[in-house]
């Protein structure tokens, strides 16, 4: 259920093991990359959450094979999906688990889509090209996907372009071109970032209502603690190319095991919340790759940090606490956090009444 | 603070007094077909008849999807447009109709800062030079020989450091350069200052900390906010009155309390559903809302109500009727949490 179990008899959908990724440009190498795990099953939704420049996409492009290779190059990992080993496959065979088997989602749809072909085509080439459809019958099941995505007047509406649809509506384009072959892995990046929070509720609704129709695995990318904590089932929280926390949903925002995720959380204005307080802000920056500091990459930031985290990397600690106080069974987590123990404890001391 | 340069012009306004006066504010941009002989074929509404006041000391937070006129109605203010018609008095005066020198120092108390910090900032300049730039501009703030000096305070007072002065914009990441856009508001000691979604570039940790210095920097210079979002959790939190826009229009306008806790307006109400929670308990129990459809075009917005379209409670008199922004008649009894104007005819029928 959740991530990195003990050898399961029939393979996990998805399942990273120890991913490196490195980007070799004239600058040197760094590593975007170091060293993630995290896996998804049938029917189930992971969110990857992360700011900008924590290899949360890195990961995603790993796993779809498209990284841009140069710069990026993937050295060290395993991506077994459905018990297969993509990186061991030629790229031929890759090319026909991606989009048929697995299908990514982009955030920004005006760039992904072609803009000079009309969205009835571009999703009736998905049929042409994958299944051998002829034409006429291509172009009658993509007006039936864009009626699935509930896009008003599909059959009319399949031969305007892409940049005659409202955000909203390009991104519900997106998402039925990455429906198209019923993938058994969806990998969505960000996929309501660009959206009005109106428009964002909606494609969120379409996205779950989907992913519990065709019984997909669903890969949530996001830097949107509001987003995921609806949808998600799992929580990896990933901060300079790391794993930093994995966690069941509730237990990740009830007591976060993490001083980053706990910041993150604490960061965030709520709509509830009193005006005038001061927001909790994280200090100082993210670090860049190419200048990580040793031990563990939040010491700098972290309110919480001792001498042995400006030397030592703390592992992804095993984190076995349920909240027994909510009637929970314990959770498997984990937390790459010396003091997890302090951390978790420390928000018992706020939420005791 | 060291920073606070020569006086403004006029002893400052109370707190509490209006700096700003919005009357029946619109813009439209026209529409045209043709090469030769333009014919005007329509015309996009922005801003559609929008009036409020900003009160000295206090932050006006403007919410509203893309599209909605929100940053038309900034750009109007700042004098960067010109108003199709209405008025924006500052002191009295109505700014839309001055030009020249007259202008040039009613800019001066009217500031704004950017939504982004990678493209408001030129590339080629120092920081120094960008955030000493206003006083170019009107050398009477600063003397010549004191400006450097003054860009130091600034950069500290927005906390940078001060060595940083002859850095570039390249060497900032996106919070640092925000903090800059930030100093050149500053710069002239302004009394309003205008930010256009001065934090949705940001990274989650980075934008608290923006969202901090912008409270503190107005308890320092008692400055007036209108802060222009889409993210309806950092509005509430910054603002002490909230407006909801909506096609050019608002369509509620209230104290933090009265819009977030009390909307009388469905559009808000579907608004603050749709936000998403970053708690999955409190969720449970929330009713949502899904609107249908998108927002309608602003060239061809429909009649009567603007939001009609999109709305549950839609009825035929919606389509007639434009409903004014006034409170509800079965609120009018001051001090009930539902008493501020809202622009629905069933607003008082909640």
């Amino acid at each position: 259920m959740s991530c990195a179990e003990e050898q399961p008899a029939v393979p996990r959908l998805l399942d990273v093991r120890d991913l490196r990724v490195e980007f070799r440009t004239r600058d040197g190498v760094t590593e975007a990359v170091s060293g993630v795990s995290y896996g998804v099953d049938a029917g189930r939704t992971l969110a990857v959450l992360g700011e900008s420049g924590s290899g949360k996409s890195v990961t995603a492009q790993a796993i779809m094979g498209i990284l841009d290779s140069p710069p990026a190059f993937v050295t060290g990992g395993r991506i077994l999906f459905q018990g297969r080993d993509l990186l061991e496959l030629g790229e031929e065979e890759r090319r026909r688990v991606r989009g048929a088997r697995m299908a990514m989602i982009f955030q920004d749809a005006l760039s992904a889509l072609n803009p000079v072909v009309s969205v009835g085509a571009q999703l009736a080439e998905m049929y042409e090209v994958h299944q051998g459809l002829s034409r006429r019958a291509a172009r009658a099941r993509a007006v039936e996907l864009m009626d699935r995505v509930r896009i008003p007047a599909a059959k009319e509406r399949a031969g305007d372009y892409p940049h005659q649809f409202s955000g909203g509506m390009r991104q519900r384009i997106m998402i039925a071109m990455a429906l198209a072959l019923e993938p058994d892995l969806i990998i969505a990046d960000e996929p309501t970032t660009a959206l009005d929070v109106t428009v964002q509720a909606q494609v969120m609704d379409l996205l779950a209502e989907l992913r519990r129709e065709y019984d997909m695995g669903l890969i949530l990318i996001t830097h949107d603690l509001g987003v995921v904590a609806d949808v998600a089932d799992t929580i990896v929280v990933m901060y300079a190319g790391r794993i930093v926390e994995t966690a069941p949903v509730r237990d990740l925002y009830r007591r976060p095991a993490h001083p980053y995720t706990r910041g993150l959380l604490d960061s965030v204005p709520r709509l509830d919340g009193d005006r005038g307080r001061e927001l909790y802000a994280i200090k100082g920056l993210p670090p860049g790759p190419a200048d990580l500091p040793p031990g563990c990459p939040f010491t700098p930031r972290c309110p919480r940090a001792q001498d042995i985290c400006r030397t030592e990397r703390p592992p992804l600690y095993e984190v076995a606490y349920g909240d027994a106080a909510y009637g929970d069974a314990p959770a498997k987590r984990t937390s790459a956090c010396h003091f997890w123990k302090d951390e978790l404890d420390a928000r018992d001391a706020i939420a005791a009444p | 603070m060291p920073a606070t340069p020569s006086q403004p012009p006029e002893p400052a306004a109370e707190p509490g007094e209006p700096v700003l006066e919005v009357r029946d504010l619109a813009k439209l941009y026209p529409l045209t077909q043709g090469v030769v002989f333009k014919r005007q074929v329509g015309a996009v509404k922005a801003v559609d008849g929008v009036s409020f006041e900003l009160r000295r000391g206090e932050t006006l937070g403007v919410v509203g999807e893309s599209g909605c006129g929100k940053s038309t109605l900034a750009r109007l203010l700042v004098n960067l447009e010109r108003p199709t018609a209405g008025e924006v008095r500052y002191r009295g005066e109505d700014i839309t109709k001055l030009s020249g020198r007259a202008l040039k120092a009613v800019r001066r108390n009217i500031q704004m800062v950017f939504q982004d910090p990678y493209t408001s900032l030129n590339p080629r300049m120092t920081v120094g030079d960008i955030i000493g730039e206003p006083f170019e501009i009107h050398p009477e703030v600063a003397p010549k020989g004191d400006r450097r000096r003054k860009v130091q305070e600034l950069l500290d007072v927005v906390g940078l450091n001060p060595e940083y002065i002859n850095r570039y914009p390249h060497q900032f990441s996106g919070g640092q350069r925000q903090r800059i856009g930030i100093a050149r508001g500053l710069a002239l000691n302004p009394e309003i200052i205008i930010c256009d979604e001065p934090v949705s570039a940001l990274d989650v940790s980075v934008q608290a900390q923006v969202v901090n210095l912008l409270a503190r920097l107005q308890e320092e210079f008692a400055l007036s906010y209108l802060f222009i979002a889409h993210d309806l959790s950092v509005v509430r939190h910054i603002s002490d009155r909230v407006a909801v826009m909506y096609l050019g229009r608002f369509a509620e306008l209230g104290t933090g309390t009265e819009i977030y806790d009390h909307p009388t307006h469905p559009y808000t109400q579907a608004l603050l559903s749709a936000v998403p929670v970053p708690d999955p308990e409190s969720r449970e129990g929330r009713e949502r809302i899904l609107l249908a459809g998108d927002v309608p075009s602003p060239a061809n917005p429909p009649s009567g109500c603007r939001f009609r379209t999109r709305c549950w409670k839609a009825e035929d008199r919606c389509a007639v009727e434009v409903p004014p922004l006034a409170v509800p008649p079965a609120f009018q009894a001051p001090g009930g949490p539902a008493a501020h104007p809202s622009a629905c005819h069933f607003a008082g029928a909640v």
